[in-house]
């Protein structure tokens, strides 16, 4: 069995020999630093030094590298420790080692003032780079959509098929429900408060306006943003990584056209049909709640619904859909062609894809609400 | 070290089956590896060598059979042991795995972080000397693996699979993907290392160079078992269909000639 290290000092006249012993190896590695600082202190105490290493029964690159750091802090201008006793099967790891470069390279990357100026600095300058990375993204999907209405065959209509069930159909379940959940809270919180006025019957204006002109299509949006922009992100993200979007454009496609275009479409058409359900459902909790908790029944929630909305209110949020829609998408894909090698890189984009597409599709509602109220809509 | 550990394989495989779904991909396969040898594996594409490798690791779970490393039953192990044998054995995967946001340098650092108790000094003056040995420039420590080349790749991956001086490295193909000059350098790396660090290595490849100039014994994979084991001489002289083929094609007599 190996013991532990040790590095013994036995003085012959002129000469130190520092005997090595035991295991020099990784798992002993902290006490074998602190043998060979003390040791290192006795460079130029004698004429001649040697490390004698005959009677160590383990070495791995560890060990090798400590002894190699001994001898050579323990040369001293004319005076070159030596190694003595290194048997055949261990001469050439120290050989091995004898050749790398004491310096090793060592970032410093210091937080200094400047530097987080600086950081600031190009974050502000990044907004510029992002909305410039957009409208050109923007252009390049437009000008592949107008190839493919000149060249109609060109379309993908199986991708865009195949896209449209994933953002569509299969978040119909999750979306139904969260905003029929929605409708429940407005419509029980808008009878809990109205009661009081004796105004019960009002929240049924309050809920047609709300879920068709701004919460429906909103919150789908967002809901949309976190479910499908961050798909699309990780999508085009590691095909970007693998090198895949390469291949593609050297067979002479046009990633825009293959891979963006279908998925801009489909989530273009996905999100007005979802931003209708959406809507139908939050009016069906909300008349729900009316009347089980509130005691509105469902004809006159009805006929109260008829007076309280018209056509335009569902018109105003049924409008803003694709062009959310096309927000989120062009981000999305912003976001996913820019990655580079790394997973960590895919997951920062992933994530600000769904930050960015939130955030715009929040901008895009305060600029149409301002448009609708100026045209008087 | 035990004496005992010494004569027995560093890898004892005995009666393993591997099953995908209805397809048996190793069907009652024995292998012994030997302390200090290189082994390379052989078989035609999709005979199950990568399964093997990954089955050994434990990243394929098995139907049957048993599998020691270093004398250790992996199936009956707790997790110290398991870790213990962990901390000795060493894997180049095909594709390298390199941690795809982690620099070169805490690349190789990582298991040292995690298995040994050492200062950021000696951990950076071992990195340099792993560097060294893979044949890699210091410069290349601060880049990420995105920015290597596919060789580099494999030297860097090569150098985080021996960080912790393993007493056993697996290199799942480790010169494909490489030019020829790069993979006769890659085969010389192993065969020094092998003999200075007094590695066993358990070697899936390819290249028939490779197994001429690096391997100390063969085996070969097929229909789910070792089909024959030996020395290049062994496999050059037996009368297996594929084997003959394998050694005897075209390529093989530009390799030996």
């Amino acid at each position: 069995m190996s013991g532990d290290p040790k590095l013994e000092r036995i003085a012959k006249g002129n000469a130190l020999a520092l005997c090595a012993t035991g295991a020099w190896t990784a798992s002993f590695a902290p006490s074998l630093e602190r043998i060979v600082a003390d040791a290192e202190k006795l460079a130029g105490s004698r004429q001649n030094i040697f490390i004698d290493v005959s009677e160590v029964s383990k070495l791995d690159t560890f060990g090798a590298w400590l002894i190699e750091r001994l001898r050579r802090s323990l040369t001293q201008g004319s005076v070159e420790a030596q190694i003595a006793g290194l048997s055949a099967n261990y001469s050439s790891l120290v050989d091995e080692v004898r050749r790398v470069k004491a310096t090793p390279v060592i970032d410093s990357s210091t937080v200094t003032i400047s530097g987080m100026l600086e950081q600031i600095g190009r974050a502000v300058a990044g907004v510029a780079g992002t909305v410039t990375s957009l409208v050109d993204m923007l252009g390049a999907v437009l000008a592949a959509g107008g190839r493919v209405l000149i060249h109609p065959r060109s379309f993908r209509l199986t991708s865009t098929v195949h896209h449209l069930e994933q953002v569509c159909w299969r978040a119909v379940p999750i979306i139904v429900l969260i905003t029929f959940l929605i409708g429940c809270i407005i419509s029980q919180q808008g009878i809990f408060h109205f009661r009081r006025f004796g105004a019960d019957i009002f929240v049924v204006d309050m809920l047609g306006v709300l879920v068709l002109r701004e919460i429906g299509v909103l919150l789908v949006a967002i809901m949309v943003a976190g479910r499908s922009g961050s798909a699309y992100t990780a999508e085009l993200g590691s095909m970007k990584m693998r090198e895949e979007i390469d291949a593609l454009r050297t067979m002479g496609f046009d990633p825009i056209e293959v891979l963006v275009l279908p998925r801009m479409l489909a989530l273009v058409l996905a999100l007005p049909i979802l931003a209708f359900l959406g809507a139908m459902a939050a009016l069906y909790g909300g008349g729900l709640v009316a009347w089980l908790y509130g005691g509105v029944d469902p004809e006159a929630f009805l006929l109260r619904l008829r007076d309280a909305i018209s056509i335009d209110h569902f018109i105003v949020g049924i409008v803003k859909a694709p062009v959310m829609a096309a927000v989120i998408g062009i981000v999305a894909c912003v976001e996913g062609l820019a990655v580079q090698g790394s997973a960590e890189s895919l997951g920062q984009h992933t994530t600000s894809s769904v930050v960015k597409g939130i955030f715009f599709v929040i901008v895009m509602d305060g600029v149409f609400a301002i448009f609708f109220a100026s045209i008087g809509m | 070290m035990m004496a005992g550990e010494i004569q027995n394989p560093i890898i004892r495989v005995r009666d393993i089956t591997v099953q995908f779904g209805s397809t048996r991909v190793l069907d009652g396969l024995n292998l012994d590896v030997k302390r200090g040898e290189i082994l390379g594996f052989v078989g035609p594409s999709g005979a199950g060598k990568s399964v093997l490798t990954r089955t050994i690791i434990g990243l394929v779970p098995k139907v049957a059979g048993r599998i020691e490393v270093f004398g250790v039953d992996l199936d009956s192990s707790d997790t110290s042991q398991r870790r213990g044998v962990e901390r000795r054995w060493g894997v180049l995967f095909q594709q390298g795995a390199l941690f795809s946001s982690l620099t070169v340098r805490q690349n190789i650092q990582f298991p040292m972080r995690e298995y040994l108790n050492v200062t950021q000094r000696l951990m950076d003056e071992i990195t340099m000397a792993k560097l060294a040995m893979v044949g890699l420039k210091p410069e290349v420590a601060e880049r990420f693996p995105s920015e290597l080349s596919g060789g580099m790749i494999k030297r860097v991956a090569l150098a985080r699979a021996l960080a912790l001086d393993p007493d056993l490295v697996f290199l799942d193909e480790p010169t494909s993907g490489l030019d020829p000059i790069g993979a006769g350098d890659f085969d010389e790396l192993v065969r020094t290392l092998q003999r200075t660090l007094g590695l066993t290595v358990f070697m899936v490849t390819h290249d028939l160079d490779s197994l001429y100039t690096a391997c100390d014994r063969i085996a070969v994979l097929g229909n789910g078992k070792i089909i024959a084991a030996g020395s290049i001489a062994d496999m050059q002289a037996s009368q297996h269909p594929w084997l003959r083929q394998y050694f005897h094609g075209k390529r093989a007599r530009a390799v030996m000639s």
